[in-house]
């Protein structure tokens, strides 16, 4: 884990409140996986923004943080422009189980829920599937990215843009057609239970990305917690440490 | 340089910088920033005789210039503390202070009891949890509640005991003289102040637990007033917290009468936080020209009253 100010190096406004920083953070790029996060700190506020990677490239030293404007820290990050700095701690947590390139994955994503799984649609390319969905055609985002990489399906709730309705028949449809070796799934709480189920249902391997409020980021406050159960054991776990991934399977909604 | 170093009810501290119970997990979390050798003193993880799972999530809400949580002594029992946790750290050239809370005078007793032997320095006794339903800060709002504990714990204790406060009793002072005269070696304070946060959309409380504990920055005053107020009331030792983010809040601390200082919610903005405040202090002593922090103990004197400038 890193904690440092590092510069900006690339803005984009990917629209629906939505946009794109790049920075230029070797360390953290070094070590990162797909799944974990940063926390960034923002200027007169306690705690940090826990945000997921939706980038990581080694070879630059970039990692790329896809961020929703959705309050007032977020909305000061948001004016941040190339050349800026950003204060980042990371990468946290315990990011995606990773199959040897080959494996045939699935990828659910739920409007902001979709950035942390596009590193893995760079992982797998062929041999991934994105479902993606969103309430309407203005909030989609990330479309264009994840089609670069792998076979990708958007699904919008009003049919305003791509597939009407949720992401779960596109899934089920998936789960039918074809051997998927693990889904990987980050969303709203509903879409993530719905994943859940199907997965069980057709006995496929399922990892969820949760998000909580959280404070340290590292596992010393434990104010994020999911319950989950193994092997009929009940255990508190710590979504920032211990997660934000977990097995679909185990969670406790 | 200044000399840095305090002592606490018998207990020599490299500095008078410790890592508030609840923020530092078991003491491993933030090695990656700072080793542990670096703080005077870590309090860990309240401890509970069983395990518990603590309150449902959401368990944090931001509020203006600090935070609330709603934590509920999550933590893995005195069983897996002492098996598990502890040893990973019992080596290790810092004071180690177990924060302990129960639901009763007697398992306040137990616990106090399990750790006899046990490497830790200190036992602070938590009877000012703002988040659980028994025990916690119903002991300490009051006197009678706060003697029965630290009664209870001092039959049993093998280690000198600080008595972690709550901000919630109508007269901290006099529950800290209760303390001191059942054999408290220390107080501690101030624990966190009960608060809400409400989400205007869903017009729920932010926390699943509807209030929690408010720390941070806007803590800072209050904990100062009663540091002050417990400082002049008691001859133990007092170490202050709530809000405590700067070297110059530490210094501030030791004026009002700290004889050390804990951090917790500095540490969630700026993992650095803690060898940052010592260094500042350090700091800021050079160019004070003190050489003993302890010095700066109570050092601040309180204004007389004016009555002739009222005169109309």
């Amino acid at each position: 884990m890193f904690c440092d100010s590092y510069p900006i190096t690339a803005y984009e406004d990917l629209g629906a409140g939505v946009y794109s920083l790049r920075v230029k953070a070797p360390q953290i790029t070094a070590a990162a996986q797909p799944g974990q996060f940063v926390e960034i700190g923002v200027p007169g506020f306690s705690l940090r923004r826990p945000i997921s990677l939706c980038g990581i490239d080694p070879e630059k030293g970039e990692i790329r943080l896809v961020i929703a404007d959705r309050g007032a820290g977020t909305h000061t990050l948001s004016t941040l422009r190339e050349g800026d700095s950003i204060d980042l701690l990371g990468p946290l947590g315990t990011g995606f189980a990773l199959p040897e390139p080959g494996a045939h994955v699935a990828l659910v994503g739920g409007g902001i829920g979709t950035p942390p799984l596009l590193p893995l649609a760079e992982r797998y390319r062929e041999t991934c599937n994105a479902i993606l969905g969103y309430r309407g055609r203005d909030q989609v985002i990330l479309d264009v990215d994840f089609a670069r990489f792998c076979d990708t399906v958007v699904c919008t709730d009003d049919g305003t843009y791509g597939v009407k309705g949720t992401v779960s028949p596109a899934l089920e449809a998936l789960l039918q057609a074809c051997r998927i070796d693990i889904v990987y799934a980050c969303g709203p709480a509903p879409m993530l239970r719905a994943v859940r189920d199907l997965c069980m249902q057709y006995s496929v391997r399922a990892q969820l990305s949760l998000e909580e409020r959280m404070a340290c980021g590292v596992g010393a406050c434990v104010g994020c917690a999911v319950m989950t159960e193994h092997g009929g054991v009940r255990r508190v776990r710590r979504v920032c440490k211990d997660g934000p991934v977990f097995e679909a399977a185990d969670i406790v909604f | 340089m200044a000399d840095l170093s305090v002592t606490i009810a018998g207990v020599p501290f490299k500095n008078p910088v410790i890592a508030a119970s609840g923020c530092f997990g078991f003491g491993l979390e933030y090695e990656d920033f700072f080793p542990l050798e670096a703080l005077g003193g870590v309090s860990l993880k309240g401890t509970t005789l069983e395990a518990r799972a603590g309150n449902r999530p959401p368990r944090i809400a931001e509020t203006p210039a600090g935070m609330l949580n709603s934590v509920g002594l999550q933590n893995p029992g005195i069983d897996a503390f002492l098996r598990e946790e502890l040893p990973k750290i019992a080596g290790r050239d810092v004071v180690r202070i177990a924060n302990i809370a129960g639901r009763s005078p007697a398992e306040y007793r137990e616990l106090a009891e399990r750790l006899r032997g046990a490497a830790v320095d200190l036992i602070e006794v938590n009877i000012s949890c703002p988040n659980v339903r028994e025990g916690g800060a119903a002991f300490g709002a009051t006197c009678e509640g706060a003697v029965s504990v630290v009664r209870e714990v001092k039959k049993a204790a093998g280690q000198p005991v600080v008595v972690k406060l709550t901000p919630a009793a109508a007269d901290i002072a006099e529950i800290a003289r209760a303390v001191e005269s059942e054999g408290a070696d220390a107080v501690s304070l101030i624990n966190t102040l009960l608060g809400m946060r409400i989400d205007l959309e869903s017009r729920r409380p932010v926390l699943r637990n509807n209030f929690g504990g408010l720390s941070g920055p806007a803590l800072l005053p209050v904990a100062l007033r009663m540091v002050w107020q417990v400082s002049h009331a008691v001859k133990i030792p007092v170490i202050g917290m709530g809000g405590v983010s700067s070297g110059r809040d530490a210094v501030e601390m030791f004026l009002a009468g700290a004889s050390a200082v804990q951090v917790g919610a500095a540490l969630f903005r700026d993992p650095f936080a803690p060898v940052k405040i010592i260094g500042e202090m350090n700091a800021w002593c050079d160019t004070h020209g003190v050489e003993y922090v302890r010095d700066l103990r109570g050092a601040a004197s309180l204004w007389e009253d004016d009555p002739d400038w009222r005169l109309l």
